[in-house]
């Protein structure tokens, strides 16, 4: 354990824990846009900048993402001084200017007191935000089939050459964790569709309820060592099934005992 | 043949000075890039041709030598001539049979190819009284130029790997790491870490693997030093790195070398062999027992990559983007193993300073910064090259003394240093000390050595969105102060370049900056305002010019001039040939005139003009 004060506050920590997870602790809001539970943090946003200091620093001081910085024993934070509070706003106005229609940009935007943004907005603007939570799920999910193409202000999140993803099994995480909900996906019936590749969903063969992609369930399959024939009911027909066996067994207990 | 310890490496070296003092003379053909470029291979293959059918005492085939670069790029093609030390500069292929007969067969000068101050000055024939080289001092770029980069036995010649035996055999590695330490060198990459303090760092980690890796992805536009170290002399960098990785334990080495780079990827490769086949490299090194082996990695073009957190990803194949560096590399480098990551000057100076002693290293420089630096002077100044001077030196002494002044004598107005991400430093900085702290100061930075001289026809809001523009196409796009603020600067400095900026837009600029400044995730963003903020500072009148009056002092930016010709026109028709769009008429020995409505500022015009008739306005 180690001890460090946040905005005045003398609190604990595990040694080695990232300084954002100590400050939500405390109930503290600061913004974090590439942060998710879910996934290794990487400090693309930047917005939970907090100033650091320490005793022995001489009052120098520093800016750093709490995301990614690991707390030391006798850390001096403070996650609103004016200078971070500046730092927020400038990225947020130009986050603003780069999705000037995403109604989350806006609202965080607008929490921090702007309205309409000071830079030239993007004239093919779209909701990505670039914060590469999509990346990094499908990276966890041990695919990698999308990635940050091309460089600086021409970064795109996309498959390889843009084509069709080969690693891509359809799972859907990387629609499900972007903030901004800019992946684009759909289920017509028997068939999904992501980053413009189709896949075959498998239908429940009690209750004819579409599961998951063949692909997907291929994949857990062997990754979990599942049985083959795991995908072949839906969760709701299996704890269907699950009931009705304990339903008969409750009554074979109740006959025994009579 | 393997040398198994420092007492064949002894017998070796003797052998190889023998055979190169063989030869009564020796002809250095400089195929540095700038001579490469334009055609010093054809020189090299002349004199051979040339030689081949005469007989000549004492001058054999072996006595023409390919070379790394001379420095002295705006004379080139350079011929030297040894043991005199004749310089010929500018020569031409058909330039080689009168040399050969000239100088090499009866020891007189071919008159015009020697070096002038001046068109009318007197010829300086020998390298040493050349005032470019005369205030020099070469250390990283003691051999570049010297010797045959792919002739390990001229290395060896010159004293090389013999730094590298003392240290295996004379010193525990604590050693030659308190040896660098108490040398003083900080890295020659830009930053200026104390390399020793780095290796020391690296070498106090517990890890059963770590891992020496060398910087040579130098992507600064107009630097080229290390491109000439890894062209010119391979070994010595190879050298560094073999020591620096003795001291820290380590087993594995990479270098980084760009793509776009071919040469010297293949005169590495071709120096590792050669290394490898001697014992320098690979198992048992010198017969010590130290293994350690070095690769070539090459990198795809991306100037961020050249960020040592970057590069390290790229070694390793994934996308070049650095990471934070909260933990540094010498904890956790290459595949989260420490790591030591230097440039390629800093590992080509290791020997000299294991060879010549940590004392007299330090004795060089000024207190904080000790040493030489490397730098590849370019620009409106008269002597374009590659020098290495020691530091502490002065701007003015670079410019005006190595650099010879100003191109057609006009008038100093800016050095930019550190290159894209640097700063530009006016006048009344010419006495500045070149050091990495006083140029950190005046709100410049050494970098890797790039110098950019700049005269009064430099408009220095196009210069800051010149290299914002740079900086914005190679940003690597991860972090939003970079990839969103370095665009959105760029657009304003584009705005103030057309006239249409307003005050308000300036202090947005400076806000901006700030902002990009403090919370970028690595250097490139950090440092990326640079080309605003110093601009900014030394010639906020110029930004004031562009956005109140709506001018632009320096006559470059197109929305704001215009060409007018005076009554100095001779009438000589010459700019209305030259005209792309057509829009000067007028008759032979009559003043021209130009159309405004057609003319598109192009200034062909007036670069033709030899009357000063176009006027700029």
């Amino acid at each position: 354990m180690v001890h460090i004060t946040i905005n005045g506050k003398v609190v604990k920590a595990r040694e080695g824990e990232m300084l954002l997870s100590v400050i939500k602790r405390q109930g503290i809001d600061i913004p974090a846009l590439c942060h998710h539970e879910a996934i290794e943090p990487t400090g693309n946003c930047r917005l939970c900048t907090v100033e650091i200091t320490k005793e022995d620093w001489n009052g120098w001081k520093k800016h750093v993402t709490s995301c990614l910085y690991p707390v030391e024993e006798g850390l001096i934070v403070s996650t609103h001084s004016s200078e971070v509070m500046e730092i927020r706003k400038t990225l947020l106005d130009l986050q603003l200017a780069r999705c000037p229609n995403s109604e989350y940009i806006q609202k965080l935007a607008e929490e921090y007191g702007i309205t309409e943004t000071s830079y030239k907005t993007r004239p093919d603007a779209d909701n990505c935000i670039m914060c590469y939570a999509c990346t990094r799920i499908c990276e966890v999910l041990g695919k990698s089939a999308i990635s940050a193409v091309n460089r600086g202000h021409d970064k795109v999140i996309g498959p390889p050459f843009g084509e069709e993803p080969p690693d891509c099994i359809g799972c859907l995480a990387c629609a499900q964790i972007c903030p901004t909900d800019v992946i684009e996906w759909s289920d017509d019936g028997e068939v999904r569709t992501i980053w413009n590749k189709k896949f075959d969903l498998i239908a429940c063969k009690k209750c004819g309820k579409t599961i998951i992609t063949r692909e997907f369930a291929d994949y857990l399959i062997e990754q979990r060592n599942l049985p083959p024939e795991y995908f072949d009911t839906c969760d709701d027909c299996k704890r269907t099934e699950v009931a009705q066996k304990m339903g008969g067994l409750v009554e074979a207990a109740k006959e025994v005992t009579l | 043949m393997f040398i198994d310890g420092i007492e064949k490496l002894n017998q070796w070296q003797n052998e190889c000075r023998k055979a190169l003092d063989a030869n009564k003379k020796k002809v250095l053909v400089c195929l540095g890039p700038g001579c490469l470029a334009s055609g010093s291979d054809q020189i090299l293959d002349e004199f051979k041709k040339v030689l081949k059918d005469k007989k000549l005492g004492g001058i054999t085939l072996d006595s023409i030598k390919k070379t790394g670069c001379h420095g002295f790029c705006a004379r080139g093609p350079l011929v030297v001539i040894e043991p005199e030390g004749i310089f010929y500069s500018k020569v031409k292929k058909n330039d080689v049979a009168e040399i050969v007969e000239k100088t090499l067969e009866k020891g007189e000068l071919v008159e015009r190819l020697l070096y002038r101050d001046g068109k009318d000055d007197k010829p300086i024939a020998e390298y040493k009284d050349i005032p470019f080289y005369k205030n020099q001092m070469k250390i990283s770029l003691r051999n570049v130029g010297q010797i045959d980069p792919d002739k390990i036995t001229d290395y060896v010649a010159n004293g090389g790997y013999a730094a590298l035996a003392k240290a295996l055999t004379g010193s525990k590695p604590a050693e030659v790491i308190d040896a660098v330490s108490k040398s003083g060198i900080r890295g020659r990459g830009g930053g200026g870490f104390p390399t020793g303090r780095k290796w020391a760092s690296c070498a106090s980690i517990e890890s059963d693997d770590r891992y020496v890796i060398c910087n040579g992805d130098e992507g600064d536009p107009g630097a080229f030093m290390d491109r000439c170290i890894m062209e010119g002399d391979p070994h010595s960098v190879l050298e560094g790195m073999i020591i620096c990785a003795y001291a820290i334990g380590s087993k594995e080495g990479y270098i980084y070398v760009r793509e776009e780079y071919p040469l010297a990827v293949i005169n590495l490769q071709k120096a590792i062999e050669a290394a490898r086949e001697h014992g320098f490299l690979g198992k048992n090194i010198l017969g010590s027992g130290f293994d350690f082996d070095i690769k070539v990695n090459r990198g795809g073009g991306a100037f961020v990559c050249g960020e040592s957190s970057a590069l390290m990803k790229s070694v390793a194949g994934e996308v070049g983007e650095p990471r934070a560096k909260y933990i540094r590399s010498v904890q956790k480098g290459l595949h989260d193993m420490p790591t030591v990551l230097n440039n390629v000057e800093t590992f080509a100076t290791i020997p000299v300073i294991m060879d010549k002693g940590a004392d007299w290293f330090a004795s060089i420089g000024t207190k904080k910064s000790t040493g030489t630096k490397a730098f590849s002077l370019a620009g409106k100044v008269k002597n374009t090259g590659l020098i290495e001077v020691p530091m502490g030196i002065s701007l003015k002494e670079i410019i005006y003394e190595i650099g010879g002044g100003i191109q057609n004598d006009r008038e100093f107005k800016a050095v930019q240093t550190g290159g894209p991400s640097g700063g530009c430093l006016p006048a009344d900085k010419l006495d500045l000390p070149v050091d990495f702290d006083s140029l950190t100061e005046a709100g410049s930075m050494m970098g890797s050595g790039g110098m950019i001289v700049m005269d009064d026809r430099t408009c220095m809001v196009d210069v800051a969105r010149y290299f914002l523009n740079f900086l914005v196409e190679e940003s690597c796009g991860k972090c939003v102060p970079c990839r969103e603020g370095l665009y959105q600067l760029h657009d304003l400095c584009t705005k103030v370049c057309e006239g249409k900026a307003t005050e308000d837009d300036l202090a947005l600029m400076e806000k901006l900056s700030k902002v990009i400044q403090t919370a970028s995730l690595c250097g490139l963003g950090q440092s990326g305002p640079n080309p605003f903020l110093s601009t900014v500072m030394y010639f906020r009148d110029e930004y004031l010019a562009h956005i109140r009056d709506k001018k632009c002092p320096g006559g470059v930016c197109r929305e704001l001039i215009t060409f007018d010709i005076n009554d100095k026109c001779t009438g000589c028709l010459a700019c209305i040939a030259v005209c792309p769009v057509d829009a000067i008429t007028g008759e032979k020995k009559k003043i021209h005139i130009i159309d405004q409505d057609l003319c598109t500022r192009c200034g062909s015009c007036y670069d033709i003009c030899n009357y000063d008739a176009v006027e700029i306005k």
